[in-house]
């Protein structure tokens, strides 16, 4: 059986367009307006949402990210509590569930606890930049045991002989930074994206989201076919800190 | 016992590599330069060359012979690292890796500092080497090392203060692995301890290893025997593993790494990574952190700005793990008091945190008989420290002991 993830992407792709994978980071911008958000995005048509696991020191990602984390913590936001949260959800919310977190937060969790615990709060899949192809074996294992997708990240600079080698063990769908850097809105996209995604779309069976950088729907269109998914995190947080509604965000992207 | 780390980096359970996807070829590149050049004749000519005529080694080994009389037991010498050219131990890295950046073509260094050697060792060999420099120092200890950034700007180094969190070497490593990532085509990243995704603290390791070979054959040419103890600071642990790789295999010699214990062991006045920390990922690597109970690294602090990193050095980790080395601690007063014991006894102005080392020296020398021998890596000079040492016996934080 396909994964949720791997389903929700091909449902939109059936229905013509582009699967949107908002991401927000947990707790952000407030502890209850994080959940009316959440809701907010489900309802307005978001395929997955992403919700970002505050970590202090997160090394892929940009001021813009880097700062909604650091309030998050601030206010006290753990793993245990989106996990509770979700878990009051579950059942509820139509997006697949992805967590996107550094390693240490899961490894000091448990994975075991962690994949028992996040399957039952409906979440089906995780996101760990910090965690390589090659130490990545039993933590796969672990998550799919709980029925957990663990969603590779590719680069611009992934060779080929290593895109295969996600590709081989990749499910749910894959994640292609269109980037050299860390997260944030650019105004636009290197050039080599279009060709790159190319690639790596031609070496996943899964499908593909692009993300890292995306400002506004028109760099979409310089990618040709494009990604099966697109999904957006500094542009959305720029949003919402200027008084955007979640909804009139995704209504751009539609 | 050479401890070798596995083809991925692994020391036992501690190191490896765990970085973002686009750092990976990057550090794929950087292995394959280590390995090809670690061994290649002309390499170590040409480090050795520089060790000589521009860092001054051999370092001399010292007998503190007015220290030894007055604590009135074992024979402490001092492995002078702060004579090196900068003032403490950092150089014989940076001079290894920029060699080893220029191999690789790069044309741009960027690195981190604490306390601020590493970044002024930084700044003269790029300056040295024809290198754009830049250097990420947290604000807090900009404001801490101000004489140490000037000398980075004298150099023609490019000093950025890193805001976030703590604003110290934490957020310093965050934000120079972040201005690496967008670059890393040009740039060569310049990890200054040995901490990091592998093979950083192999290859920090392998260009530090010259203090243990130094000393040990030294204090055999002085003495006629090893050391019944060597003791260094650990912070990240460059200085540290480089005098320890030497006595690794001399069963009798003990191995001692001083960890700061600041005000005191209580959470977040403290930098004991090994005494007090569990295993977690930080920085790209795996080894004893100090963190809160969901993984988050703790707040640290130590007197002295090069020793209050969260992680530590994989290979300590395992040092500890085997019991090769034992990991005691010595706090903020304990470091002061060595601090002008030394200055005192001997002339000598130590680093704060090479005082770590000899309060921890001062304490074990009175128990052991006077024909023992204490090895210290006096890893840096204290003239960095004397602006702050002089504010805090102002503010009457500190005393100069009787």
């Amino acid at each position: 059986m396909a994964s949720t993830l791997t389903r929700r992407i091909r449902e939109a792709q059936a229905a013509g367009r582009k699967a949107l994978i908002p991401y927000l980071p947990a707790g952000f911008p407030g502890l209850d307006e994080f959940w009316d958000a959440v809701a907010e995005l489900d309802g307005a048509g978001a395929d997955i949402i992403e919700i970002g696991v505050p970590f202090s020191d997160p090394v892929a990602d940009g001021p813009t990210v880097e700062q909604a984390a650091l309030e998050s913590l601030a206010r006290g936001v753990t793993l245990k509590w989106i996990l509770e949260g979700l878990a009051t959800r579950a059942g509820r919310l139509r997006a697949g569930i992805v967590l996107m977190g550094y390693l240490n937060p899961f490894l000091q969790y448990g994975m075991e606890a962690f994949a028992r615990d996040a399957a039952r709060a409906g979440v089906h899949g995780v996101i760990i930049p910090d965690l390589p192809h090659e130490e990545a074996a039993d933590i796969r294992a672990t998550l799919a045991a709980s029925g957990l997708d663990l969603i590779p990240l590719v680069g611009l600079n992934t060779s080929p002989a290593r895109l295969a080698l996600y590709a081989k063990d990749a499910t749910g769908f894959a994640y292609f930074v269109s980037v050299l850097g860390v997260t944030g809105e650019r105004a636009t996209l290197p050039q080599a994206v279009g060709a790159r995604l190319a690639e790596a779309k031609r070496t996943f069976r899964v499908p593909l989201a692009l993300g890292f950088g995306l400002k506004t729907p028109d760099q979409l269109a310089a990618l040709g076919e494009g990604p099966d998914a697109v999904v957006f995190g500094s542009a959305l947080i720029t949003h919402l800190r200027a008084g955007g509604a979640p909804a009139r965000f995704l209504e751009a992207w539609r | 016992m050479t401890t070798t780390p596995d083809a991925k980096g692994f020391f036992g359970e501690h190191g490896g590599s765990f970085l973002p996807p686009a750092l990976v070829p990057v550090m794929d590149e950087l292995v394959r330069a280590f390995t090809r050049y670690r061994d290649d004749p002309e390499f170590l000519r040409e480090f050795d060359y520089y060790q000589r005529h521009f860092t001054g080694r051999p370092s001399p080994l010292y007998f503190c012979a007015n220290l030894t009389r007055r604590l009135g037991g074992a024979r402490i010498y001092l492995k002078r690292e702060d004579l090196n050219h900068l003032g403490a131990h950092k150089v014989n890295n940076t001079v290894g890796q920029i060699l080893l950046a220029k191999r690789m073509g790069k044309t741009r260094i960027i690195a981190e500092t604490g306390a601020g050697q590493h970044g002024v060792a930084t700044a003269a060999t790029a300056a040295l080497m024809g290198m754009q420099c830049t250097i990420h120092m947290g604000a807090e200890d900009i404001e801490r090392q101000k004489l140490n950034v000037f000398r980075m700007e004298m150099m023609g180094a490019r000093v950025v203060p890193a805001m976030s969190g703590q604003r110290t070497l934490k957020e310093a490593v965050d934000e120079a692995l972040a201005a690496w990532i967008q670059d890393a085509q040009n740039t060569y990243y310049l990890l200054g301890s040995a901490v990091g995704p592998h093979p950083y603290p192999l290859m920090v390791r392998q260009f530090q290893s010259v203090i243990g070979r130094e000393a040990r054959e030294q204090i055999l040419e002085l003495e006629g025997r090893l050391p019944h103890t060597v003791i260094a600071c650990v912070g990240g642990g460059s200085n540290a593993i480089g005098l320890f790789s030497a006595f690794l295999d001399d069963a009798g010699v003990a191995i001692q790494g001083v960890e700061p214990a600041g005000r005191g062991l209580t959470p977040g006045d403290h930098a004991a990574t090994l005494t007090l920390g569990s295993p977690g990922v930080l920085h790209g690597f795996r080894s004893y952190l100090l963190q809160d109970e969901q993984g988050q690294p703790a707040p640290v602090y130590s007197i002295s700005a090069g020793l209050d990193y969260p992680g530590v050095g994989p290979e300590h980790g395992h040092l500890k793990d085997i019991g090769r080395a034992q990991y005691v601690t010595a706090s903020d007063a304990d470091a002061v008091e060595a601090f002008f014991t030394l200055s005192r006894t001997e002339g000598i102005i130590p680093a704060l945190e090479s005082a770590h080392a000899l309060a921890q020296a001062m304490r074990l020398a009175p128990t052991l008989p006077a024909d023992a021998i204490i090895l210290v890596n006096l890893s840096g000079r204290g003239d960095k420290d004397v602006a702050q040492i002089e504010q805090m016996l102002r503010a009457g934080e500190i005393s100069i002991p009787a």
